[in-house]
């Protein structure tokens, strides 16, 4: 999940994954969810922000791919919604699973339409898609049929299921580990993951699913600003 | 070829040392640098509560190097104490880094952060972006350092290294004070500054705090200078910091008196090998020069 930086003087700098690339342009989807992002939303069509990046590892293609699941939870979807279009393009099938709390909070599902992908929908309520958890959806695909990789973006708790299920059949798969994070460029430390103490401004935040499944962190806590530790709850 | 370093009563395999306020946030992270070919490595700096530090953007480069204002985010100093506990097996000596806005507070958080696994402790007086901390609150000077240095004395017997400001005029001074309050060493120098870069498209600061120390190639000179006149005024070891990129720079610090070189922007230039670039540089440069050890060349610049 290719990212950069975004600046508003004065206000804050965040990271976002890039949603859209297509050719000169870039695009990025912002949920207006705090101080930053709703001074965001007050800026114009032309108004400036500030922007730096890109920083980090991204979600990679392998030669041979043929057939691959993509499972985005919230927000996640953003950057799956961007490899689902590579992959298209270079002619892989893709399976995509879009899990959101609510209908209205479903991601893309227009731009996944326009790719000719059908997405698989969970929504914990229910209002579209099967009521429940995309995961259990991603499991039954994972049963049913064979995938080159499987590709996860979304909350931690999510995205470690999605791993764990793809282990046990043997797939490989790719998931973004986002983590606080302030310089961008592997100086400050914030976003150093236990047990390999690697930046995910960095050496992530996309690393293998491998790899994330080593990590006593994931899926279980993250450090904010302070450093201070805070466990992920389940919902 | 011995690029092993003795700084007092430590001996490091090589002279790299990872700077305070680089990476250092975990136990984790330190293994990742030792892994990475440092010989020995310094924790973000700690303070008794906990600090989120100043907003973003907080670190931003430029073609001289790096500002920065992070303002010491850090999660206290129980959480501190409970992160780094076990620091056996973790690659070689780690040094605690401590802050505090006064003498009270440094002899607290000696007294609380360093039972424990750390080979030295690091006093930090010397940050430029902090209120309430580092030159923003004076412990600049001579006397506050001589103040600061032995509250801490009196609460450890580690070795004890004071890292001070390349701001401070007379350098010699402040370093003679921590000398005569009980210091084993001098971390020299910190970021210098503070700095300002503006965005000409908005007319603003970048940096949130607007200022921010200054680090990298920029520094190096500097802190060359510094560790120069140091060396002429105290007789104990000196860690020298400030820009050091490549194994050239390390061979220029200690031949201006420093025993052992810090890191910290070279990091972003060359990645988290740069520890062992550095070295292998360092060999290659002694086996050119038929030098054997490192003390054949520290401090020859006072010859």
């Amino acid at each position: 999940m290719l990212q950069n930086r975004n600046w508003i003087p004065r206000v804050d700098e965040k990271p976002f994954s890039i949603a859209y690339d297509e050719h000169s342009r870039l695009g990025l989807s912002v949920a207006k969810v705090g101080r930053f992002t709703e001074k965001l939303f007050e800026y114009n069509k032309g108004d400036l922000v500030g922007i730096r990046g890109p920083y980090g590892s991204t979600f990679t293609l392998p030669d041979g791919v043929k057939r691959i699941l993509l499972v985005g939870g919230g927000y996640g979807v953003a950057p799956l919604a961007t490899l689902a279009s590579q992959a298209i393009v270079r002619g892989i099938t893709v399976d995509f699973c879009n899990g959101a709390r609510t209908k209205s909070q479903l991601l893309f599902m227009d731009r996944l339409k326009a790719l000719d992908i059908s997405p698989h929908v969970a929504t914990d309520d229910g209002s579209e898609g099967r009521k429940g958890f995309i995961t259990d959806v991603a499991k039954e695909l994972l049963e049913t049929n064979s995938y080159d990789c499987a590709y996860t973006c979304g909350p931690e708790l999510m995205e470690q299921k999605v791993v764990d299920a793809a282990a046990g059949k043997g797939t490989a798969s790719q998931v973004s580990i986002e983590r606080y994070m302030k310089c961008g460029f592997g100086i400050c430390g914030a976003c150093c993951i236990d047990d390999s103490g690697k930046r995910m401004c960095t050496e992530g935040p996309v690393v293998s699913g491998e790899f994330a499944r080593t990590q006593s962190e994931f899926g279980r806590f993250h450090r904010v600003a302070s450093g201070h530790k805070v466990p992920f709850n389940a919902h | 070829m011995d690029i092993s370093a003795r700084i007092g009563t430590l001996t490091l395999a090589n002279p790299t040392i990872l700077a305070s306020g680089i990476l250092g946030v975990s136990r984790a992270s330190l293994k990742h640098v030792f892994d990475n070919g440092a010989g020995a490595c310094v924790i973000k700096s700690i303070s008794l509560e906990e600090r989120v530090g100043h907003h973003a953007p907080n670190m931003i480069t430029y073609e001289g190097g790096m500002l920065n204002a992070v303002g010491y985010s850090n999660p206290g100093v129980e959480e501190a104490r409970a992160e780094f506990k076990d620091l056996k097996n973790v690659g070689g000596p780690v040094f605690a880094s401590i802050i505090g806005q006064n003498a009270d507070e440094f002899s607290a958080m000696a007294e609380a952060l360093l039972p424990g696994d750390f080979s030295a402790v690091e006093a930090v007086l010397s940050c430029p972006h902090t209120p309430g901390y580092g030159t923003m609150a004076g412990q600049g000077t001579p006397k506050s350092t001589e103040e600061i240095t032995k509250a801490i004395r009196a609460k450890t017997t580690l070795p004890l290294f004071i890292k001070i400001s390349p701001d401070s005029q007379p350098i010699g001074e402040v370093a003679k004070a921590a000398e005569a309050a009980g210091a084993d060493g001098i971390v020299a120098v910190n970021t210098m500054g503070p700095g300002m870069i503006i965005d000409i498209q908005t007319g603003q600061p970048i940096l949130h705090f607007k200022v921010g120390g200054v680090s990298g190639t920029a520094l190096r000179p500097i802190a060359v200078r510094c560790i120069y006149d140091i060396r002429k005024s105290v007789k104990i070891p000196i860690i020298g910091v400030g820009g050091v990129t490549t194994g050239r720079d390390a061979v220029e610090m200690i031949m201006a008196g420093a025993t052992a070189v810090g890191i910290g922007t070279g990091i972003y230039y060359r990645g988290i090998g740069i520890f062992k670039k550095v070295c292998d540089e360092m060999e290659q440069w002694m086996k050119k020069n038929k030098v054997k050890n490192l003390g054949e060349i520290w401090g020859c610049a006072h010859e």
